[in-house]
């Protein structure tokens, strides 16, 4: 590993995250997010680290970067003007979908908004079969006539998606070159590069959503790296992948799709390295920040994975109302739940939260910049778990005045209540809307919490942690170092890796070693190429696998291979593997059925080091209290609450709570079921105490 | 922990586990399936059930009509295979269209699960084979004999050993061996994973049985529906609705009846069984009525023997909706698709602004069946190629275009159909001017255009409706447009049965769109204009339709 100094930024929607590592030092700020040009939050963010390091930008080595642009972009229906071109007979791909509905009991469901309306899809003759054969050529004079149309409608992005083009991609090829020629400077996503993957709707639907963003954020990472030049740097940009892993600044302009939710993949990897360091098995990370809360299970010190995701679900977040993307992603839910989240009274005398949020701009009411609505920081601050002079490292100065008036005129007045009871309202609220959350998420991987340990980081994820873990029956929460940034320390961690999958259609029963081998050479020379930039000199491990099924099925699973070259007896070898695998994965198999495989992969990427185990510290008393302050508790009434400086323990110092511990990006709220002590590696841990209150109290 | 001990927190965490726990048994069937059905449409059902048979949890599937059906599968194993002479490694499995799901394509395996040698529960999981041999999947047999190989309860496995004269008779009695052998197997896993996933929530949680999670799930279901009901008006309203049928129209009537104590709808007045295979056996007509009425009543409540118990339902016996063995009911999905329409029909004149106008209803497949240019295996090629029309218009909202309701069975990819056949699609395209107009409008239907792919002809065992009979508007809502079958070259087909595509020439689908709801001259002008420029109404309808610069 170089020992140059290595930055991380991640950009959400109310912060942006700067985080520089320095030989063993780590200095970190948060600065409001600048939606309208982001890269100056990064460079100012960034001159601030470097200054506290002593370092200037031509200093750092690398720079790693992850942002939510993408996904809001989407969700805010804010991305480029963008058509489709698809196969003559084919224009409602997006809108025929799967033709189903997300909620079968629900008659009044409202499918999602496609990025594309009907009015922009365009159709031209041709077709390719699933052999990859031409049936119609294509009709190129009718290429020519859209490329017109799309300079009339004011098109500045298009996504080309051909049945079967998967198997063949030369027509689609051939449409980018003609609207080269017709159309210069007009950003062309064609699906055989974006999603070579069989079934069009979700191939069609991730390339126009790698249409639509493209643009934005192609002119977003110019102006970046062209900023960083100026300032000096001449450090690689690697951009963080939704997949936990890291991509080279020319695959994040051709494939930003790939960067959606790219923030919080760095979270959980880096709840990932905090639970290996610890042994940990059984982890819920929990992320909050000002926008939203992202929950991620890891097991055995892996973040679950998927290969599809889906971008802005509609009602409820419920599977299949969202947008369908294919892109390898770490598996986590997101909510509408962060320090920025509205709250307001329902017309049933409910209190709601969320799931729009204040953002940066203009904030929660407390910032004094024209918010009007009360968010649940302000609650935060008016219980008194938010220290107004320390928010955001001092960078914000909070005014408890402003938080208690729109507490009063929104919630208070309406549900008649005193101002303390409104506060406590919202943040239980919003605790409970993360805890639903959190269950349903496990009960969908058959998994119960109660047995895991929360990992929790982001801004807001400290102070509402204990509560949550209350409400889920945890008992032990880790608070990382530097909680505040998790997602941008989270980058640091991320293997420099690349992916390769090739689709290569061979049965087992007709095994050929020859053309398997050359096939997975070629692989592992060419990801080896591209994970070496970004390896930075660190060693490669590789891993080969293949996607198999029986003959007739429609899904396949994955099958490792040796590393090494195939044999024409280690077809054998790869059917009992098969065999053992579908009945780890199904209780049995199916005696005699011909298997087939249907792709080959190459993974390339630095030698994941577990960390070595930290040593049980010894305990020690607590230091001494920096403040005290009358905290209202979920228990009823207000408390007085001693503040502890986070800096100021050192390893197995523990206190007991009600207490609450501050640093510079967030506070940790102990409550008084739970006790702190910092580790060897610098975490904070909190342990239920033997005679809490019970964890399924009000 | 003592079973009669659970505390709240315990009960809800339990409810949901095993809701879990059937929604995976559920994904492992879609996972590990052959049938295209099934592993791309989501046709299929997974559940499990305590001793008694009263099924505790449902996954939710595509197959509103595998809801009561499978509700009562289980308890006609029961009768066959006493629950003392069960033994681990046991597999029972049907496909008798009376005691199953409605016809011989969908096989019904159950499966006992023991823990700590203890017989505590009893999975069961239900999947559409594509082929059972007979006629095939269509409507032209004129008993259930022709429509295939009838398997009665017979035991698939004994203590761990597959029935091999079983397998060998049910590969011999289908054109598709290798995918029929291969989906017994997707059904015998998920059950497995199923049980071992309530074994560990049984060890996790120190249950030693589930009778006391049964009551309390199934009493707080039904208590939540009864709940429900009571805010409703109480009385009984009538009302009928005429479909295409085989060769006749065919009227549903249907009496629907609420009381304090449930919801009861009687068929009587429904026209007699067909000669042909579109009858509905009685467990498939409840499942589709009690889908409806759910819907529009009770949508949040889980399904199981308790929330169930609330509707009943009843079919004067030789009806087409009560059809008796040996009746062909191979289709049986195209009339029992209709119910929620005839109970709608019912509730609207309650509950108005809780129901739509009729929609499509019944899917519209492309059952196709051919020669392949390969050796595969199998006998040529057979495929239920899933799609639908469009919706009808809600109260407050558009229908939805080609969008499956009630079935909630998926569409078909046109790239996985164009993999397991050797056709081609040259068209899968919303069909203009086709949904309902209204102040509401219906949703779209489609229009599909295929041809094969090899120069060959290719069969089409036509099963759709809808076609002599267009969904209804209402409230001066018009009807949705009818659907409509035939060849490229302009000759009409059948609604129903066997037909054969001649080489070059294109079978043409025209989906049915939605009704509408409401005169369409009060439709908001901007989504006239909308529509308008989305090409999904003509100018024309636009003028002389929804009044447009009048």
């Amino acid at each position: 590993m170089s020992a140059a100094p290595r930055l991380a930024v991640d950009i959400g929607g109310t912060f942006t995250d700067v985080v520089l590592e320095a030989g063993p030092q780590r200095f970190t700020t948060k600065v409001l997010t600048t939606p309208r040009a982001p890269e100056d939050a990064v460079v100012a963010g960034t001159r601030t680290v470097l200054a506290q390091a002593g370092l200037g930008f031509p200093d750092i080595g690398v720079f790693i970067h992850g942002t939510t642009l993408a996904t809001n972009a989407i969700i805010e229906r804010k991305g480029a003007k963008t058509a489709l071109i698809a196969t003559q007979g084919f224009r409602d791909v997006l809108e025929i979908a799967d033709e189903g509905r997300y909620d079968q009991y629900d008659i009044f469901i409202d499918k999602p908004r496609q990025l594309v309306p009907r009015s922009l899809r365009f159709t031209v003759p041709e077709r390719i079969d699933v052999h990859g054969a031409v049936r119609l050529p294509l009709d190129e004079d009718a290429v020519r006539a859209v490329a017109a149309r799309l300079k009339d409608a004011g098109i500045e992005s298009v996504a080309v998606a051909f049945i079967h083009s998967y198997a063949n991609g030369a027509h689609e090829a051939r449409v980018r070159a003609i609207l080269q020629e017709e159309r210069p400077g007009l950003w062309v996503s064609l699906s055989s590069e974006v999603a070579p993957e069989m079934r069009e709707y979700e191939r069609t639907s991730t390339t126009v959503a790698n249409a639509y963003v493209q643009p934005l954020m192609a002119g977003y990472l110019q102006r970046l790296s062209d900023a960083f030049a100026a300032e000096g740097s001449q450090a690689p940009i690697h951009l963080m992948t939704s997949g936990g892993s890291l991509a080279s600044l020319d695959a994040a302009r051709r494939f930003p799709i790939r960067l959606v939710e790219s923030g919080p993949a760095g979270g959980a990897i880096l709840a990932a390295h905090i639970a290996a360091e610890r042994r940990e098995p059984k982890v819920l990370s929990f992320d909050m920040g000002g926008t939203t809360a992202k929950i991620c299970l890891i097991e055995d010190m892996e973040p679950l994975k998927g290969r599809s995701f889906e971008v802005d679900r509609a009602a409820r977040f419920l599977k299949g109302s969202g947008l369908p993307v294919r892109i390898p992603v770490i598996e986590m839910v997101e909510i509408g739940a962060g320090g920025g989240s509205i709250a307001r009274v329902d017309a049933l005398k409910r209190i709601t939260v969320g799931p729009d949020s204040a953002g940066s701009e203009p904030g929660p009411a407390s910032y004094g910049r024209g918010g009007e609505d009360p968010t649940v920081t302000d609650a935060d601050l008016w219980l008194g778990i938010i220290d107004p002079e320390r928010f955001a490292g001092g960078t914000i100065r909070l005014s408890m005045a402003r938080a208690e008036s729109v507490l009063d005129t929104a919630i208070a007045a309406p549900l008649s209540l005193d101002t303390d009871l409104a506060a406590r309202g919202v943040a239980e609220i919003v605790d409970e809307n993360m805890a639903n959350a959190a269950r349903v998420h496990a009960v969908e991987r058959g998994l119960v919490l109660k047995d895991h340990t929360l990992i929790a980081f982001g801004g807001a994820a400290p102070l509402h942690a204990a509560r949550l873990a209350e409400k889920l029956g945890i008992k032990r929460i880790l608070i990382p170092p530097d909680a505040g940034v998790g997602s941008a320390v989270g980058f640091l961690r991320a293997p420099a890796a690349y992916e390769l999958v090739r689709s290569r259609y061979m049965r087992l029963d007709r095994f050929d070693a020859a053309v398997a081998s050359g096939l997975l050479q070629d692989m592992s020379r060419e990801a080896r190429a591209l994970a070496t930039t970004a390896a930075g000199g660190a060693p490669l491990s590789e891993a080969r696998a293949a996607f198999m099924r029986y003959r007739g099925q429609g899904h396949e699973i994955v099958v490792e291979l040796p590393l090494r070259p195939l044999q024409e007896s280690d077809a054998a070898r790869l059917r009992e593997s098969f065999e053992a695998e579908y009945r780890r994965l199904f209780q049995r198999h199916i005696p005699g059925a011909v298997i087939e495989a249907l792709s080959w992969t190459v993974f390339v990427g630095t030698q994941a080091v577990p960390p070595m185990p930290l040593t049980a510290p010894t305990r020690r008393p607590r230091p001494a209290p920096i403040g005290h302050r009358a905290v209202h508790t979920a228990r009823g009434g207000r408390r007085d609450t001693p503040l502890y400086a986070r800096a100021d323990f050192a390893p197995g110092m523990t206190v007991s709570g009600p207490a609450i511990i501050v640093e510079e990006g967030t506070s940790t709220f102990v409550s008084d079921a739970f006790e702190a002590m910092l580790d060897a590696g610098g975490a904070l841990v909190l342990e239920r105490k033997a005679d809490g209150a019970s964890p399924f109290g009000a | 922990m003592t079973d009669a001990a659970l505390t709240e927190i315990d009960l809800q965490v339990m409810w949901s586990r095993l809701i879990a726990v059937v929604e995976e048994q559920a994904q492992v069937l879609l996972r590990t399936a052959f049938s295209a059905i099934v592993r791309e449409a989501g046709d299929l059902s997974a559940g499990v059930f305590d001793l008694e048979g009263r099924m505790l949890a449902q996954a939710i599937t595509g197959t509103p009509g595998h809801v009561n059906s499978m509700a009562e599968a289980v308890k006609h194993f029961l009768a066959r295979f006493p629950v003392e002479t069960m033994k681990p490694g046991d597999i029972y499995i049907t496909n008798d269209p009376w005691m199953g799901t409605g016809h011989l394509n969908d096989f019904v395996l159950t499966t006992p699960c023991f823990h700590r040698g203890r017989l505590v529960a009893l999975f069961s999981c239900t999947s559409h084979l594509m082929d059972i041999g007979g006629i095939g999947f269509g409507p032209d047999g004129t008993d259930v004999f022709m429509e295939g190989l009838f398997i009665p309860h017979l035991k698939l496995a004994e203590e761990g050993r597959f029935n091999e004269t079983l397998m060998a008779m049910i590969r011999a009695n289908t054109r598709l061996p290798v995918d029929t052998e291969g989906d017994v197997y997707a059904l015998a896993a998920c059950n497995d994973v199923g049980c071992r996933r309530l074994v560990d929530m049984m060890e996790e949680f120190g249950l030693t049985g589930l009778d006391s999670l049964a009551r309390q799930i199934c009493d707080r279901s039904r208590d939540a529906v009864l709940a429900e009901i009571a805010r409703l008006p109480k009385g009984t309203w009538r009302s009928a609705m005429t479909v295409d049928g085989y060769d006749a129209p065919v009227t549903l009537a249907a009496t629907t009846t609420i009381r304090d104590d449930g919801i009861h709808v009687d068929f009587e007045g429904t026209g007699p069984a067909s000669h042909r295979g579109i009858n509905v056996p009685l467990a498939y007509t409840t499942a589709y009525t009690v889908f409806g009425l759910a819907c529009a009543v009770a949508p949040r409540i889980p399904n199981n023997a308790g929330s169930l118990s609330v509707f009943t339902v009843s079919a004067p016996e030789g009806c087409i909706l009560n059809a008796r063995k040996p009746a062909p009911v191979a289709s049986r999905h195209v009339i029992g698709q209709m119910l929620p329409d005839v109970v709608f029909g019912c509730l609207r004149q309650v509950i108005p602004d809780r129901v739509p106008a009729e929609g499509t209803s019944c899917l519209w497949n492309l059952n196709v069946r051919g020669e392949v240019a390969e050796e595969t295996g199998n006998y040529g090629f057979t495929m239920a190629v899933t799609s639908n029309g469009g919706t009808g218009a809600r109260p407050m909202k558009d229908g939805l275009s080609a969008t499956a309701y009630p079935s909630g069975v998926k569409g078909t990819p046109v790239e996985i159909a164009e993999s397991i056949t050797p056709l081609i699609f040259w068209k899968k395209e919303l069909r203009p001017d086709s949904g309902g107009a209204g102040r509401r409008r219906g949703g779209l239907g489609q229009i599909i255009e295929i041809e094969s792919g090899i120069g060959r002809s290719f069969e089409l065992l036509a099963a759709y409706d809808r076609i002599d009979h267009p969904p209804r508007g209402r409230d001066g809502g018009r009807d949705g447009a009818a659907g409509y079958v035939g060849l490229k070259s302009g000759k009409r087909l059948k609604g129903k049965g066997f037909q054969t595509i001649p080489p070059g020439d294109r079978l043409v689908v025209m989906t049915p769109g939605g009704g509408g709801i409401g005169d369409p001259k009060e439709r908001e002008r901007e989504l006239v204009e909308r529509d308008l420029e989305e090409e999904l109404i003509s100018e024309e309808a636009a003028r002389g339709i929804y009044g447009r610069g009048e």
